[in-house]
């Protein structure tokens, strides 16, 4: 079984934290899979930095920029990817990649790439169901899953995407983009259950969760929590200590801490 | 062959597409099926072609460049008269097309994209005639260099909302249009500039513009032996070109901009140097580097000043139908300068583009073969840019005659 697959089923609590690959920089990635595997994250959601991120808002935006600054790219992710499976970090690990960067790639030869590094899945947030058939079918072949998203207004759309959903299906809480937020769209409720309802894997809900609360309330109704600005936004707050290698097990301490008190309720 | 593109999943060819986030497909698919419903609803056509002729000024004249075309020495040059509708370019067009939709769907508040100022201009104008609440999506650094525009939208009633993102020009005020939509589609529409973004964009758009060249073509007194127009995401092009795709005598031509050379890292010539990827939802070509980021293009006009290309041009291109060349910021303002001081007409830098073009390709013809230029806008709103140019390159070479 994918390793996806394995912790989205085995775990009816499922975490899984966003990051941005090369935040502030390769190095710290990799420390902070760790940290993030220590701290009890089923899945890595590790995110591609690219110019023109169409799904996203301010937090994830300024994280990719400061990586791209770093020079990072889809090649680095994956090699850093590598760099994670050698340090022994045995984290399932999902690629947040937009569609450009792995046509520009070969997308065959990306997702060859990446699962040889140690990739177990993608989602390609600007790939919806009726254009992703090449992707899903290279996936697969490489022994990786193809994350699907639905949101509040996908509607009729629900079914036909969550019936052939693999390892986890995305639930976009809120339209809009990524980032914090205090409350849920009101349809949340209503469109998850739909989702349920026509799903055969385990649900997870993402965009805006960002607060204990959010990941209990979650974890309470038997889904999973994806958190991304929030904790994104606390690799910002370190950045300066994150760089200075005296400071920097100080911070992914602090940072560990806090993601520790999103999951421990 | 363009009837029957785009095809069901909106592609022309390999081109075009929905490569848009979940959360934007629900408004697409509304979008859809309310354009669907509005093309075949007479009433719909019937106020489009009323507001197009009684308030934007159709039909634009066919005028015929005697002068210029003597000088030149070759192919006889008629310009499509955009420049004379209101708002100065063919944006007004796609507006106004927009906007009744918009109404027509129910939709109290429009979002759009500008990059010069001049789809800003025209939506926001149309925003005011209807009543609608407007929102522009304006490149922080375009807002700086277009700051009449600015101030003419916002004289309009719309409001301006600065893009920080990226490089804070088109192709970012274009992302943060679209973010903004999807938090607000339940209200909102999003009026697009150009025949760019994911399906039904490309092809409402152009629908909207063809009115160009199926006029064109019935003012000329015979088919044209070239069609050229100047392409940014190519709105004006494909309006012009819809009527001559099948007509085979015609050759058609696409003038891109080629900045400060397509040799050197600044310009915006998409076809002619871009590969194919992603962009603002469609599958097209565009300018990247090598690990698929998106590249800030270069041009003298803002308005051609674009990374993409919409996908119906990509096609066209791979199909050999069109042809695609880049012309230069410098090219592009000679021309400029031949067209107004020969017939006394001013053009947009953009459209100067296509008039450059023109003026190499009339040289090569014989007096009894034409050349159909689309003139896509008026020039007014570059003045200052003109000026600033020619001062400088008289400052360059003193001995130069005035
Ligand atoms: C006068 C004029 N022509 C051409 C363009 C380029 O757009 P398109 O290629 O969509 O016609 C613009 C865009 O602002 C314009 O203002």
């Amino acid at each position: 079984m994918n390793r996806v697959e394995e912790a989205a089923n085995n775990n009816d609590q499922l975490f899984i934290p966003y990051i941005v690959a090369g935040d502030p920089t390769i190095e710290v990635t990799i420390d902070l899979a760790r940290v993030l595997e220590e701290s009890g994250a089923h899945i890595l959601e590790l995110g591609v930095p690219y110019s023109d991120p169409l799904a996203d808002g301010p937090v994830i935006q300024a994280a990719a920029n400061r990586s791209l600054q770093e020079g990072t790219s889809l090649q680095t992710v994956i090699d850093t990817v590598r760099q994670i499976r050698e340090a022994g970090i045995k984290i399932p690990i999902v690629l947040f990649c937009y569609v450009n960067p792995i046509l520009k790639y070969g997308l065959h030869d990306a997702v060859k790439a990446a699962s040889e590094a140690g990739v177990d899945g993608w989602l390609v947030p600007d790939l919806p169901y009726e254009e992703n058939d090449e992707m899903k079918k290279t996936c697969n072949e490489y022994g990786n899953v193809l994350i699907s998203l639905v949101a509040p207004t996908s509607n009729e759309r629900v079914k036909r995407i969550a019936t052939e959903a693999q390892g986890f299906l995305y639930c976009v809480s809120s339209l809009g983009v990524t980032g914090v937020r205090e409350e849920f769209d009101a349809r949340l409720d209503t469109f998850i259950t739909a989702a349920n309802e026509s799903s055969n894997v385990p649900l997870a809900v993402g965009f805006g969760v960002s607060k204990r609360e959010h990941v209990a309330r979650l974890h309470k109704q038997g889904y999973g929590a994806v958190v991304g600005s929030r904790i994104v936004k606390e690799i910002e707050k370190h950045e300066t200590m994150l760089r200075d290698p005296h400071q920097r097990s100080k911070a992914l301490l602090q940072i560990k801490t806090f993601v520790q008190s999103l999951v421990s309720s | 062959m363009q009837q029957s593109y785009p095809d069901h999943k909106g592609r022309y060819g390999p081109f075009g597409g929905k490569y848009v986030p979940e959360t934007v497909m629900a408004a697409l698919e509304e979008l859809e099926a309310g354009l669907k419903e509005a093309l075949v609803d007479e009433a719909f056509l019937a106020e489009y072609e009323e507001v197009l002729r009684e308030y934007a000024g159709r039909e634009t004249p066919l005028t015929y460049a005697k002068r210029l075309s003597e000088i030149v020495g070759g192919a006889k040059i008629y310009l499509k008269r955009e420049d004379l509708l209101h708002t100065g370019a063919h944006k007004i067009n796609n507006a106004i097309g927009q906007a009744l939709l918009a109404k027509r769907m129910g939709k109290t508040k429009i979002v759009a994209e500008t990059g010069a100022g001049q789809h800003g201009v025209a939506t926001a104008t149309v925003a005011a005639k209807y009543g609608l609440e407007c929102k522009i999506f304006m490149g922080e650094k375009d807002m700086e260099r277009q700051k009449l525009n600015v101030f003419r939208m916002e004289l309009l009633g719309a409001e301006v909302v600065p893009a920080t993102s990226g490089s804070k020009t088109l192709k970012d005020a274009t992302n943060e249009a679209i973010r903004y939509w999807v938090s607000h589609v339940d209200d909102t529409m999003y009026l697009i500039g150009s025949v760019v973004g994911p399906h039904p964009y490309p092809y409402m758009v152009r629908e909207f513009q063809r009115v160009i060249g199926d006029e064109a073509k019935r003012q000329m007194e015979q088919l044209p032996d070239a069609v050229i127009a100047c392409v940014g995401g190519g709105s004006n092009a494909i309006g012009m070109f819809t009527s001559f795709l099948n007509e085979p005598t015609v050759q058609l031509f696409g003038a891109e901009a080629g900045g400060k050379g397509i040799e050197t890292p600044e310009h915006a010539a998409t076809l002619t140097k871009g590969d194919r990827g992603v962009i603002h939802g469609s599958l097209t070509y565009l300018i990247q580097d090598e690990h698929g980021q998106i590249i800030e293009p270069y041009s003298i006009s803002a308005g051609l000043d674009y990374p993409g290309i919409g996908p119906e041009h990509a096609y066209l291109k791979d199909e050999e139908r069109v042809h695609y060349e880049a012309i230069t910021d410098a090219e592009a303002i000679e021309a400029l300068v031949k067209l107004t001081q020969t017939e006394g007409i001013l053009p947009a830098i953009e459209s100067a583009h296509a008039v450059a073009l023109a003026l190499k390709k009339a040289r090569t013809m014989t007096s009894d073969q034409s050349i159909l230029i689309c003139l896509s806008g008026r020039g007014d709103k570059d003045v200052d840019t003109i000026r600033n140019v020619l001062s400088e390159t008289k400052g360059e070479s003193h001995d130069e005659p005035s």
